[in-house]
Formats: C-alpha cells, structure tokens, sequence
C-alpha cells in the first residue's frame, strides 16, 4: 500500500527530521503536537498541525489512543513514532495493529521480544551471539549466588527497558543487596517493571552498534556500525561511524551477529543492536537491540547515502529492501555531536527557556539536525536535545577537523549548552587518536573541570 | 436487549457519584466503556487546564487552540476539549443533543461527549447559565484547548 499521509507522533529535531523526507517522498504529514510545541518548528513545517493534549508528555505524546484517534480522525495512513515516547511501546504497535493503521516500526511482538532485556538475551544466545555473563535476578539470596559466580565488578540493569535507568554499579558484593533495591525502585518508576538482571561489568569497553533494515521475512541487511563510546552516564554525546580502530575481522563479526540476531526475529524495519566491544580481547557481548530509528542514524546516513526514514517508510509500505547488501558502499567518515540544552559548569543540569539567538554552522559535509531558531523556546517538559551536528568527511581527520570548525562556528545564546564541552571533547588528543573506550568522558573530565 | 439514551445517561450518573475513574459494560454482542475525562481528577473542570499552562507559558499561549476568543470573560464561560478526539453533541446518533442554543445549565450538566477509540468522556458546562452559542461540529475531531461551546454565565 502507498502510503500517502503520515502522522509524526513526536516533537523536536526527529519531527523535523521525518518531516523532511516526507516532503521529498511527496507525502503529507500531520503533526500531533502538545500545546508547548504547538508553535514550534515542525508544528510550522507540517502540513496540517494538530494540538492532542498539554505539555507534559503523559498527556499527550505517550497517550496512544489520542495518537491512534487522531491518525484515523486526520485520515492518515501511518504513524511514525520517532524514538522515544510511543516508540518502542509494544501496546501502541499492538493498538495500531488492531486499527489498522499502519506502525512505521517492527511488530509489537518484536517491540516486547527486544524490550524484555533477558528475554533478548535469550534471543541472542539462541542465534549464537555472545552475551555477558550474568541472568535474571529473582531474590536476594540467588543475587548474591549469581553475582559470586560473575564476578565483580557487575552492573544491575532492569529487565524493561535501557537508557541507563535503572542501572547500578556494584563494586563489592555487600552493596548488592541495596543496590539491587534501588534499581528496581527506579526501573519500576521509569518502566512499570521492577525486575532487574545482573550482567558482568566489562572495563574498558567501547560501546559500538550495528544499522540494521529487516524486510520482516527474514530478509536483513546491514549499514555498518557506529561507534558511541563517549558517552556521560549512559548519555551518548559523540557518536562516530565507521568505529576507529577496530581490526577489520571483528567489524565484520559484530556486523554478522547483528544480523543473525535480527533474522531470528525476522526483524522488520530500522533497528539498531548494540554491542559491548572488548577491544584487546578482540571480542564482543550483545547489549540490546533498539527496535527504533535512533538518535544518532544521520553518521550512518552520511557516509552511506541511505535515507533511513525513506527506507522505514518502503518497509512499512510493503516494499520491502529496496537495496541488496553489496549495494550499501560506505564512503568516508561522519562524525555526530549532540548539542544539548544543558549547564556543565552545574552539573549537566537541564536549561529550558528562550533563545534569544540560534546560529548554525554550515558549509562542505555538515548536516544540522535541530529544531532550534532564533526566538524559539526549549520546553522544560521534554529532554534536552537541541540539535545533531553532522560532519562528514573522506577520512576521520578530515570529518574530525569540519567538526571542531561546526562546534565553533555554532553560536546558542539565552540557554545555557554544552558547546563548550563538546569542542573540548573534540580538542583532546585521546579523541583525535580514535577508539575511545566508555571511560573516555570521566576522564576528559578530570582534565577539563 | 438494548440500552437507550436514558439509560446509559443514568449509567453515567452512576459512574459519577461513585469512586470510580472507569466503567466497562459488556453484553449480548454490546459494549460501552465511559470514562472520566481528565486522570488527574479535575474532571468537572474542563477548562482549568488550559487556563493554566496558558500563565506558565506566555510565548506559546497566543498561537495555541486556546487563544483570545476561546477565553473566557467576565459575562461569557468558554467550554473548551479537555483532550484530543471525535466531539458528539448527543449521546447517540439520532437522539436528542445534550443542549441547544438557549438550554439552561448548570455547572455539572453533561454538554458533550468527546470519543477517544470508543471511550466516551463527558464534557460538562463548568459554569451556570444558558448556552449562548455551540462553536464545534457535531462528529468532527476537536483538538485539546479547541472550544466546543460559550456560555452565558447567570450571575
């Protein structure tokens, strides 16, 4: 079926984002706004703008029969979740089945087979993708039996969903007891699903994820990997593509065990599998699949040539892959660094409000992903992204310096940002050199502050 | 058997006085759900919420469904959609609309409904006077905000 009308059931730089290829692709899109965004740039972008509830999320972008009623009562053909709120809710894709309304995403039975963590893992071990050791937690007793048997250190994370909530380091063993409270209570407030599992804690480790597309039969191809370690807790800033340093043989294993894990689902649609890469062991541990488009797909886009909302939207259409694998010929490097709307000198804390004045950087292989202009508000409801600078380039160096160039050249003024940080980030030399692990940031850190 | 207006009317009278957000009803091949408008229990109140995110947010609040004629004045209450969905002015097709033009209310009196994938909630007068002018069009998607009628107030 040609899908002919979209409703974008999102806000922000990806609603902008879908927006843009849905005008190249000839498709009309509605926008189901909350009354913060109801003036915003994608509300001024969209064909027809339709305000679905108030601010705060709960009530308008995560309320799934207003999404579902407002799509069949704007006579839309589709719904594109983005990411986040409604996204990888298997019961919105469930409800969107039901209707009849096409879900621009994977099947709600793929959403809860990925988003129950141990019944990925299971899903990983079953297509012989290495998993870290730990399992499910049931009690206390069976915690600490486990967790002699992992060893230390180890992180507890919840059963029902990423994100870093819900996520605690243990260091010894007699922090475990309370630790394993509180990452329940958290996973319980974040996810509605207070289990949580424990898992070895690999250090250092660099955190690299696989592009996949499924046709839903089977079918899988996949667009490389992007390498997303320098992240501040669990937060990702900087995300790169293809992953530095990395011998060529375990590129390619990381790329064939993302795609043995989606085929065991016969995965439909974009999504993401993350690994957790053991650089000087040359090995790999599944983390978890995004069953999403994701924040940080433009680097993969760039050096690809891939729209991968165009291809979201021919997969939900029926289509299909329209490319086989020899056809995704990657060309150069791309870099991507997220500017938040956030105070680093206090502690990361978020910094809605006004801006007065919002300067873009341009010029040869940048991309600016935002929705952020002069005299918009940042709305304190929702995260803090403001916008995603792409910088391309025939090699890193190349990709590395027009970035440095993009962040200087971007000028934010009324809210605070993390520029600053992020083109500190990009001087330091364990950067420039490439293959960072997780750690990376702490330690800019100390260097930095 | 079958339910009428009148009796799904005292189905929701019944939902109203109780302590109860929800009520699902299933038989003979039939099903009615009616539910509370609002979750966070300010379900006689349909046009608080706006009113209020309209003081937290001043840029935004001029170019929202809840602009300048949509608020309400001293003589004049505005009924605005306390959420996003399909707005009947009568309990069923073919029955009698909850108010016309003219019809007397009081604070509590059912004026609408406003579907959400066949969940009926009730929008209510939210003041007392008599209906001066019914805005929205019967079976026709209203979005949060949008006003739905305006009402004379009595003093």
């Amino acid at each position: 079926m040609r899908i002919k009308r979209i409703l974008i059931a999102n806000r922000g730089e990806i609603a902008v984002r879908i927006i843009r290829t849905c005008r190249e692709l000839g498709i009309e899109t509605v926008l189901a706004a909350s009354q913060a965004d109801s003036d915003s740039l994608p509300a001024r972008l969209a064909d027809r703008t339709i305000c679905i509830g108030p601010a705060q999320a709960s009530q308008s972008y995560l309320k799934a029969e207003t999404m579902v009623h407002a799509a069949m009562a704007s006579r839309a053909d589709a719904i594109h979740p983005g990411y986040g709120f409604l996204a990888e809710r298997a019961a919105f894709a469930r409800l969107c089945e039901r209707e009849k309304m096409i879900f621009i995403g994977p099947t709600a039975e793929q959403i809860d087979a990925v988003g129950d963590k141990l019944c990925a893992r299971e899903k990983a071990e079953a297509a012989r993708v290495p998993v870290v050791p730990g399992g499910a937690v049931t009690s206390t007793k069976g915690a600490l039996a486990l967790a002699r048997k992992v060893g230390t250190p180890l992180l507890v994370k919840a059963v029902g969903g990423g994100g870093g909530r819900g996520m605690k380091r243990v260091d010894d063993l007699s922090a475990l007891p309370e630790q394993l409270e509180l990452a329940a209570a958290e996973a319980g407030a974040a996810f509605g699903d207070a289990r949580v599992y424990l898992e070895r804690l690999i250090t250092p480790g660099r955190h690299v994820e696989v592009q996949i597309l499924g046709d839903g039969r089977g079918g899988v191809i996949h667009l490389g990997e992007r390498d997303c370690s320098v992240q501040r807790r669990y937060q990702k800033l900087i995300e790169e593509t293809p992953a530095p340093d990395l011998p060529e043989s375990l590129r390619q294993r990381l790329h064939e065990a993302a795609m043995r894990f989606a085929q065991g689902l016969s995965y439909r649609g974009a999504g993401t599998v993350e690994f957790l890469v053991d650089r000087p062991q040359e090995s790999f541990y599944f983390l978890e699949m995004n069953a999403r488009i994701q924040v940080e797909h433009p680097v993969t886009e760039a050096v690809t040539g891939i729209d991968l909302i165009a291809e979201q939207i021919a997969i939900a259409e029926g289509a299909g892959l329209r490319m086989a694998q020899a056809d995704v010929q990657p060309h150069g490097c791309a870099i991507e660094c997220r500017v938040n709307a956030e105070d680093p000198a206090q502690d990361f804390r978020p910094s809605p409000g006004l801006v007065t004045q919002a300067t873009w950087p341009s010029g040869s292989g940048i991309r600016v992903d935002t929705y952020v202009t002069s005299g918009c508000r940042i709305p304190p409801y929702y995260d803090s992204l403001m916008a995603k600078i792409i910088a391309r380039g025939p090699n890193r160096m190349t990709a590395l310096q027009r970035m440095r160039q993009a962040i200087a050249d971007t000028r934010i003024s009324g809210v605070a940002s993390n520029l600053r940080f992020q083109a500190r980030l990009l001087a330091d030399a364990e950067f420039a050199e490439g293959g960072v692990d997780t750690g990376f940031v702490a330690r800019a850190l100390t260097r930095i502050v | 058997m079958s339910l009428t207006a009148k009796d799904v009317a005292e189905i929701t009278r019944l939902l109203e006085d109780s302590s109860f957000s929800e009520l699902h009803l299933e038989f003979d091949g039939m099903k009615l759900s009616i539910s509370r408008q609002a979750p966070s229990g300010d379900a006689g109140l349909p046009v608080a919420a706006p009113a209020v995110l309209s003081a937290v947010l001043p840029s935004s609040a001029a170019t929202t469904p809840v602009a300048e004629d949509s608020r309400s004045s001293d003589g004049v209450h505005v009924v605005v959609a306390p959420l996003l969905g399909t707005f009947y002015r009568a309990p069923k097709p073919g029955s009698a609309p909850f108010v016309q033009t003219g019809s007397a209310v009081e604070e509590n009196t059912i004026v609408g409904i406003i579907e959400v994938m066949k969940l009926m909630n009730t929008v209510r007068a939210g003041a007392k006077g008599s209906v001066r002018e019914i805005v929205a069009i019967d079976g026709v998607l209203v979005e949060f905000g949008q006003p739905l009628l305006r009402i004379d107030k009595s003093p």
